[in-house]
């Protein structure tokens, strides 16, 4: 199949077989009016609403101002964790308010600046915020044309905008810094915007380079952790061994004489060190943890044992499908059992916060997902008015998740707390990082589904255990500052994540036509090991389990992987995808299988709402080590209107290469009492001699079409692709994550 | 007092001898590039030359790098004039939150100032030891391979550096026509509020 037939006719490449006409005239008011759409366009959600988050603030210059000397800056209340979203959000301002790219400046979470927008989570910045500022732009460059034509007195259908300003008929010209004065921005948003057309994009759509990474290659201050404020101190804290350990009596005044501490701090069991410099805080902190003795309390399951023990624990069953077309008659069932281990965020950086108490008010420089709900927990914790606390979001290390950040942030507004207009920066050491941060969740899956006579499945039957996937800031109780202090802070109930996105359950509805089916998350309420958000909560796992029993009923029914997945599609941006990864993979003209070598395939739609994600993968199997070497991997996404084609692609490439990471080599590992994965010997991840040969990515063009999300996209697919591979190569099926060395050579060697 | 000599400067430093390299570069020198990771020497993302060799600054304590040569990527170039590992990062967009960026280019400069022939075997082997957890290893690789091209290559130089136009940029993309490589060289720089 060609790709021109895959992708349909890229509009792209009309353009450039008409380049010089549109050139020579896109200047004429006529074809510049119709690069706007006056009807309802993507993001619209119809019934009068207001699209993305703008119903959260529909004030258009909570999300665009114009300065009085052109200079535009825009809001969003989503942060820069590290996918090049700044980026994205700023190509969409310059391509609705035609300005250049270079003149937008973006501001990103900030609760004294920036809207409400929850967390940057879930794949929804593009989506949500994206498609606010989208409508806010092409809305404040109508408002901006209405008032230039009030100006010039004739019709606005008669001018258009460019490069900052407002252009008319014979040479008629007036900036947006003319234009704009002070209310005239400060209106509702309305449900309808007058879309640029795709066709016209000058700057969405195009590879614009990041405007983070020059500063980032060259040593700028791009980072919390490059913070350093006048007269600021460095902090470091001490954990208890355990979770459940209690602090013994303590001397402390050995540790008060060391060379640079100011300050020891302990409140309940929170325990922290503050010196000059930040190696001086370190050795304190080693000098404290030898000198604290705890009391412990072996709390943890039997790892060897582990998905036994989550299968005992109590259930709360909620049926999330159940369809039955009331056939019968259906041929031998096929069963399957699937596990996946905790698995820990292991950001590069440890996370850090810089907090300051001045004039009352408690400032916090945090790389959180959450400026708000960060505020709402840290303003609990110490009993100040969540308007006293002001939470600013700097980049950290990639966070990939509920990590260490809200806690870090805790930690240091805690120790800012007690010592006012002392700036405090505090950063956790790797092990604590490893050892503290919430995991995402182990869990079980059990797959059963039979095929009728033509090989198709006749009904299908799916489970996931799992504890929740969301224990992330709001309350106090969430924070470990807050739990560990004196006046201690419970961690609030566990809840699961409804439908459609859910948590545990995300992705467990297959978007596969199953006459028959039903599905069920059994949401597990006991949480022995803390638990959060982990980069596509429960996708990873129900994908891995779902493609990978995909694969296990295709071989019993005869047929080819991907031809068996196209026969339970109707979606046809999702067969479209599929089809494309097959493609571009070559799935027709694949190796055979032998010599170790393999090839598999998965899909998935990112919730079942975000983007469209294949992944195809040939491995080579070394049965003498159960080393599995990735050869080639080849990906299709569907992203929607596509912002920055090489940001989808990073997002991709890096979604795939941290999905092999968890896949091939990760779990969380503990004894009875402590977690025993601690840093980068305990806890192996993905290193360059096991990224790939070979990695592209397709992106399926849907120019007009709305945002989808694509940050979480690849994560199933890629561990899917991967297992069926390595089952194709060894001819042995492994269900239980990660599929490690170890694990590969047991399972071939038997 | 130690004097220790970063980037070609001489710099006499109050930290105990026994304070690892990448305390003194980060408090008291001032300089980013160089991360605090794991404090363990297992990630790399502290990585700087010492004497041309990658040498992990959190596990080195000052006290044995007197009278050495010390290299960290603020001695690579600036944003204004990047050398050409700063340049192929930036031209292969090579980053995704970054962190572990500045501990790969050193690493990277390490091989390619004793090799800049290095084959792409060589060059992930030599990579081994530094840890990338947004996934980004295949863009890694690339700009390695490109900073490769440039040293060897007639414009070496940083101080010789002009932007690349991006006409001259060859169309590195997988798959399809929209990935063609028309970015735009953006002057901007983007820092936290502070």
């Amino acid at each position: 199949m060609s790709k021109a037939l895959v992708r349909g006719i890229s509009r792209r490449e009309v353009l450039r077989g008409t380049g010089a006409l549109v050139l020579s005239f896109s200047l004429t008011p006529a074809v510049v009016l119709s690069q706007v759409s006056a009807t309802a366009g993507p993001g619209d959600p119809g019934g009068g609403k207001l699209p993305g988050s703008l119903g959260k603030n529909p004030l258009l210059d909570a999300w665009i101002r114009v300065d009085a000397d052109g200079k535009v800056t825009a809001f969003t209340g989503k942060a820069e964790l590290g996918q090049g979203v700044r980026t994205a959000l700023t190509q969409v301002v310059a391509e609705e308010l035609e300005i250049p790219f270079e003149q937008v400046s973006l501001v990103t979470a900030d609760t004294s600046r920036t809207v409400d927008e929850g967390y940057t989570a879930g794949s929804h910045s593009v989506q949500d915020s994206g498609t606010a500022l989208r409508n806010a732009a092409a809305q404040v460059r109508e408002i901006l044309i209405g008032e230039a034509a009030r100006r010039l007195k004739m019709p606005a259908d008669r001018l258009h905008a460019d490069t900052g300003a407002v252009i008319g008929p014979n040479s008629a010209r007036i900036t947006y810094a003319e234009l704009v004065s002070a209310n005239l921005l400060h209106v509702d948003a309305q449900p309808v915007s007058k879309l640029k057309d795709p066709t016209f994009f000058k700057v969405m759509e195009k590879p614009i380079q990041r405007v983070d990474i020059p500063g980032k290659v060259t040593g700028g201050g791009a980072y919390v952790q490059d913070m350093r404020l006048p007269g600021m101190l460095h902090a470091r804290v001490i954990r208890p061994p355990s979770y459940g350990a209690r602090l013994l009596p303590l001397d402390v005044s050995n540790i008060e004489k060391m060379t640079g501490v100011v300050r020891v701090l302990r409140d309940g069991r929170f325990l922290a060190v503050v010196a000059y410099r930040e190696f001086q805080a370190i050795k304190a902190m080693q000098a404290l943890s030898r000198v604290a003795k705890w009391e412990e309390v072996a709390s943890l399951p039997s790892q060897a044992r582990l998905h036994g023990f989550l299968l005992g624990l109590p259930a709360e069953d909620h049926v999330i499908l159940d369809k039955h077309d009331g056939a019968g008659n259906v041929g031998k069932p096929v069963e399957a059992t699937y596990t996946r281990p905790y698995l820990s965020h292991g950001s590069i950086g440890p996370s850090c916060a810089v907090a300051h108490l001045a004039d009352g008010v408690m400032t916090i420089w945090t790389h959180t997902q959450g400026v708000y709900p960060d505020r709402r927990a840290i303003s609990e914790m110490l009993g100040m008015p969540a308007d006293k606390v002001h939470c600013i979001h700097v980049e950290g290390s990639g966070c990939y998740g509920h990590n260490g950040a809200d806690d870090a942030a805790a930690d240091a507004a805690l120790i800012a707390n007690s010592m006012p207009d002392r700036p405090i920066r505090l950063q956790w050491m790797r092990e604590q990082e490893h050892g503290w941060e919430p995991y995402g969740p182990a869990m079980v899956a059990k797959a059963r589904a039979s095929l009728d006579s033509k090989g198709r499945i006749a009904d299908w039957d799916y489970g996931v255990w799992s504890n929740t996937h969301t224990m992330r800031p709001g309350p106090a109780g969430s924070l470990l500052a807050a739990q560990h202090m004196e006046k201690a802070f419970s961690p609030q109930e566990p809840e699961p994540i409804p439908q459609p996105e859910g948590g545990g359950d995300r992705n467990a509805v297959p978007l596969y036509v199953l006459a028959n089916a039903r599905v069920t998350h059994h949401f597990l309420r006991q949480m022995p090991v803390r638990v959060s958000a982990l980069r596509s909560l429960g996708a990873h796992m129900n994908v891995f389990a779902i493609e990978s029993f995909m694969d296990e009923l295709a071989l019993a029914a005869g047929t080819d992987p991907v031809a068996f997945r196209l026969a339970h599609l109707d979606d046809s941006r999702a067969r479209e995808v599929v089809t494309a990864a097959a493609d571009e993979f070559h799935w027709a003209d694949r190796p055979t299988p032998a010599g170790g070598h393999g090839s598999g395939f998965a899909f998935a739609r990112y919730k079942n709402l975000a983007a469209y994600c294949a992944v195809a993968m040939q491995v080579h199997v070394d049965r003498d080590t159960g080393w599995i070497r990735v050869l080639r991997v080849a990906a299709a996404v569907d992203t929607g209107q596509v912002i920055n084609p090489d940001g989808v692609r990073n997002q991709i490439e890096g979604g795939i290469l941290q999905s092999l990471s968890w896949t091939m080599f990760e779990g969380v590992t503990f004894d009875n009492t402590h977690i025993t994965s601690i840093d980068w010997s305990t806890y192996p991840i993905l290193r360059f001699g096991s990224v790939p040969e070979s990695l592209t990515v397709r992106v399926v063009d849907r120019p007009g079409s709305a945002f989808l999300g694509c940050g979480e996209a690849a994560q199933g697919p890629a561990a899917a692709a991967l297992a069926n591979a390595v089952a194709n190569a060894t001819g042995r099926r492994i269900r239980d994550l990660p599929l490690n060395a170890a694990r590969v050579k047991a399972a071939t060697s038997v | 007092m130690i004097e220790l000599r970063v980037n070609g400067q001489s710099h006499n430093v109050s930290a105990d001898p026994d304070t690892p390299l990448l305390y003194v570069l980060r408090d008291e020198l001032q300089l980013n590039a160089a991360k605090f990771g794991c404090g363990l020497g297992q990630c790399g993302s502290c990585t700087v030359l010492v004497d041309g060799a990658p040498t992990l600054s959190c596990v080195t304590p000052i006290m044995l790098l007197e009278g050495r040569q010390i290299t960290t990527v603020e001695g690579l170039g600036t944003a204004e004039d990047p050398g050409p590992m700063q340049r192929a990062f930036i031209e292969e967009q090579s980053a995704q939150c970054g962190y572990c960026i500045p501990g790969m280019m050193m690493r990277a400069q390490g091989l390619l100032q004793r090799n800049p022939r290095a084959t792409d075997a060589e060059i992930r082997a030599y990579l081994e030891p530094n840890l990338c957890r947004c996934g980004t290893h295949m863009r890694i690789l690339r700009a390695v391979k490109r900073a490769a091209a440039m040293m060897t290559g007639p414009d070496a130089s940083p101080s010789t550096h002009t932007p690349v136009p991006a006409s001259a940029q060859p169309d590195t993309s997988e798959t399809d026509g929209d990935s063609q490589r028309d970015r735009r060289h953006s002057e901007k720089r983007e820092r936290p509020e502070r």
